[in-house]
């Protein structure tokens, strides 16, 4: 059956009347400008009319890039946040491409302000500086005698609003290293009352994520998949569907993965996924059950690592650890994990009047989507166009090395005659049972202490399943065949162990695997910080002063942890709980930020584990919003602890058991108490905050429980290990 | 069959088949894309929007259950004296993050302040529990309800 459709025109936007500037930077990273769109794609566009819009190069998801890279250039422009507006980039890996990534434009690795701060400031810098030029040229004055502020250019007895000069600035070359504001001059950056750009559209349904995208004569596509993970559908009978009012047709995926149930409406989707029948062949499926995987796992542990991660004499840690006066031993077992962001993962494709595929979409990884489709399509890369619109939450998942879910849209859409947009939708079911999870994970670690309880010797070891070994990611961060995100966050831990071993083992995947808020520090934050906590109470010396000792150098990675070990030591008033209280601390480096974090319990593993409240303590170099860093770290906590507190994804005999939010339950407002976020003040280039706030958590939670009831969790969920939840 | 519903004031009829969930036809057939899709099994809160005044979650609430009833969503809040103040709340304080679950949030809050003017921190969790944030903007939550009660009561 094929799809019939009227093929609809696809209206051009009008084009903006009056004059432009536009300055960004050539594909070698040199600034420019132009007077024209089409001649540059630019960080910021400056209208006649005195509109300034910002192009914002990362997505958003939540995490606060189109107000911090707005306030970028609104800074350097001496705007106050209500003269500029922002847009989200197009696809353009040689413009847009994030600057610690190469050659591709996407966001991740918490990575947005630390690879635009300069950017976006010296494009707002080059605008500014030639706007001043052309009011000088028009004054008969000197650019120095000129300042612009609130949108309008004054000195020498003169003064108008900038876009008067707009016209005149774009004859002008972009200046090649035009003078960036110092600090001491900073309105906006470091200003803890500038709000977020995107707060009122979101609080009163305005706000549109890729859902929201209606596109004129859109269909629904949904996608039936098989039951066990790398099932391949044989043949599909859709008669069940026919009396589905809306229902359009069911086709094999081409790469029979699945099959595309296209209808009118969402609900004609699902109900028509509901009716057909598919024939799978499960030849090729994975029949593991999570027991299996953990069997895999926990065996590797007992084994000879593969891997010497820091080319460790492996038998001198050995007889270390083996000669000491103590030794502690732990074995742990990290979970599969989904990543389950708020909205439904879901894209929509069209061809417009010219033969441009256009992909509207929550878009993390620009790049791979758009190489993906014009590679299967045929077509060359300009012939492919990404739209990017909210995202609504991600936490690594809307990144993957093979573009699934636009992939699918491509799939889907490859089926029909093109003349109407496919919207594929996700359902909750989809997302939680389609793979692509944080892999599961196992440690096993053995610290020997001597008799005055310090460290004599560290025996790690890890297993688990790689994320980056065979994707595209694999030439930058698989290194000697080690994947950097198994093993990030032990073997480069600021922590001065001596005589330390870390070896790592790769276990067999039974699904995707994929980045996941954190990556691997999900799992090492955890070991490290509950071996150093069972290391403190072992050589009876306090938790934070244990720590201490192994953060006595003079470098910034001793430094700067220790420093926000001690900030959230004395905010937390660490160590003096009130009554019936415990406490629990943690401290972690990773996305080059420093973050501790101590959490406070009342209860006890067997009664019922209250969380009452959180202190955080976060270095992360220059802080450009503050009241964004301090969110970022609410959140990243929240997640830290609300998956370790009860999710995992399982598998029995390949089959996900999971369906749905009441088996992999989110944390929820009740779970948690007050989070209070004190910020290091520092002159140092602004780093990660998306990520770093979520590996303390848990390790913090897990080290309070301790220290509340000798009960060490060492295999996660918590729930599933002992501990209840009150 | 068509159905005659009364959303946000205004009489509309549509087209839907007996057993549709509110939220797709609010949706799908009368494009109002501020009520959001989370989960479809009412364990989210994503959906959720007001009946005759009441939060109710719309993906599981047939349409054929609110022919005749008030429907009020997110985009009437604006106009809503309590609505308005949430939203007030949720902008000072910068509740948002990726935002896709904050109109079902705000339609609970409304709620929670139509029937408690003043509600404690346990009395605010007990009434939020059931709509989910997957960015764990919890405390700003619970926070702008009480800051919100704050602007009502001024």
């Amino acid at each position: 059956m094929t799809i019939n459709t009227s093929r609809r025109g696809f209206l051009k936007s009008a084009a903006a009347a009056g004059a432009v500037l536009v300055v960004g930077v050539r594909p070698d990273g040199a600034l420019a400008a132009s007077g024209s769109r089409s001649m540059l794609t630019p960080f910021v566009q400056i209208g006649s009319d005195g509109s300034v819009t910002a192009i914002v190069k990362h997505f958003e998801m939540g995490q606060g890039p189109s107000t911090g890279l707005t306030t970028l250039i609104a800074e350097e422009m001496g705007l106050t946040m209500d003269q500029i507006g922002y847009d989200f980039a197009p696809s353009d890996p040689q413009v847009y491409n994030n600057t610690l990534f190469g050659p591709m434009q996407g966001t991740g690795g918490s990575t947005a302000m630390a690879n635009s701060f300069l950017q976006y400031r010296q494009a707002g810098a080059a605008a500014r500086e030639m706007l001043l030029q052309a009011a000088a040229q028009a004054w008969g004055t000197e650019a120095s005698a000129l300042s612009l502020q609130d949108g309008v250019i004054s000195g020498a007895g003169n003064s108008a609003p900038l876009g008067e000069f707009v016209e005149a600035a774009a004859q002008f070359d972009a200046p090649a290293d035009p003078p960036l504001k110092d600090p001491s001059e900073f309105r906006l950056i470091g200003n803890p009352d500038v709000r977020r750009l995107d707060g009122a559209a979101k609080g009163n349904g305005s706000a549109m994520f890729a859902m929201d995208i209606v596109r004129p004569n859109q269909m629904i596509a949904m996608i039936a998949r098989p039951e066990q993970q790398r099932a391949t559908a044989i043949s599909v009978d859709a008669s069940g569907a026919a009396d589905i009012k809306g229902f359009i047709d069911a086709q094999i995926l081409p790469n029979a993965a699945g099959v595309a149930v296209f209808a009118e409406t969402t609900w004609a989707a699902m109900q028509a996924r509901d009716a057909i029948s598919v024939e799978w062949d499960t030849t090729n499926a994975e029949t593991r059950s999570s027991s299996d995987i953990e069997a895999e796992i926990r065996a590797a542990l007992d084994a000879e690592p593969t891997y010497n991660v820091n080319e460790a004499d492996m038998d001198a840690v050995r007889a270390a650890v083996d000669g000491a006066e103590t030794v502690i031993e732990e074995t742990f077992y990290f979970p599969l994990l989904a990543h389950a962001p708020m909205e439904p993962l879901n894209c929509t494709i069209e061809e417009t009047a010219e033969g441009v595929i256009l992909l509207h979409d929550g878009c993390q990884f620009p790049t791979i989507p758009h190489g993906a489709i014009a590679e299967f399509f045929g077509l060359p890369f300009d012939k492919v166009q990404i739209k990017t619109v909210l995202a609504g939450g991600s936490f690594g998942r809307r990144a993957t090395p093979q573009a699934d879910y636009q992939m699918e849209a491509a799939m889907a859409f490859s089926l029909t005659d093109r003349s109407r947009p496919v919207h594929l939708v996700w359902s909750r079911e989809d997302d939680l049972r389609s793979g692509q999870y944080r892999p599961a994970m196992g440690h096993k670690v053995r610290v020997g202490l001597d008799t005055s309880g310090a460290i004599v010797g560290w025996e790690h070891r890890i297993a688990g399943q790689s994320i980056l070994k065979g994707t595209p990611f694999e030439a930058m961060l698989v290194q000697n065949g080690i994947d950097f995100a198994s093993v990030e966050g032990t073997f480069d831990s600021p922590y001065q162990i001596p005589s330390a071993s870390f070896g790592l083992t790769d276990t067999p995947k039974a699904t995707s695997t994929l980045w996941w808020r954190a990556v691997g520090h999900t799992h090492t934050a955890y070991v490290m910080e509950v071996m150093m906590d069972m290391a403190a109470r072992a050589a009876g010396i306090d938790p934070v002063e244990f720590r201490l000792a192994y953060l006595t150098g003079d470098e910034a990675d001793q430094t700067r942890k220790a420093g926000v070990l001690k900030l959230v030591a004395e905010k937390a008033n660490w160590g003096n709980p009130p009554e019936g209280r415990s406490q629990g601390i943690a401290v972690h480096k990773s996305f080059n930020s420093y973050v501790a974090e101590v959490v406070e319990i009342s209860g006890t593993p067997e009664d019922g584990i209250k969380i009452e409240k959180v202190t955080c303590a976060v270095d992360c170099g220059i802080a450009v919003n503050p009241d964004i860093i301090k969110a970022q770290m609410e959140g990243g906590i929240g997640y830290g602890i609300g998956h370790n507190m009860r999710d995992q994804i399982t598998l029995t005999n390949g089959v996900v058991d999971q369906f749905n939010f009441p088996d992999y339950e989110p944390l929820r407002i009740s779970d948690i108490g007050e989070i209070e976020v004190h910020i290091v003040p520092s002159a140092e280039a602004p780093t990660g905050v998306g990520e770093p706030g979520t590996p303390p958590a848990a390790p913090a939670l897990a080290n309070a429980i301790a220290a509340a009831s000798d009960l060490r969790i060492a295999s996660l969920p918590m729930d599933d290990n002992g501990v209840f939840f009150a | 069959m068509a159905i005659s519903l009364k959303l946000n004031g205004k009489d509309q009829t549509v087209e839907a088949e007996p057993g549709t969930p509110l939220l797709w036809v609010i949706r799908d057939e009368l494009k109002m894309t501020g009520t959001k899709f989370g989960c479809g099994v009412a364990s989210c809160g994503a959906c959720t929007v007001h009946l005759n005044g009441e939060p109710v979650r719309s993906c599981q609430t047939y349409i054929e259950d609110a022919e005749g009833a008030e429907i009020t969503t997110i985009e009437a809040m604006g106009d809503h004296k309590i609505g308005a103040a949430v939203q007030q709340a949720w902008i000072e304080l910068d509740v948002v993050q990726c935002g896709y679950c904050q109109s079902g949030q705000i339609m609970s809050a409304v709620g929670l302040l139509t029937e408690n003017p003043k509600p404690s921190a346990q009395e605010i969790d007990d009434y939020m529990w059931g709509n989910a944030c997957r960015c764990a903007t919890y405390q700003r939550i619970r926070a702008g309800i009480q800051r919100a009660s704050e602007i009502l009561e001024a």
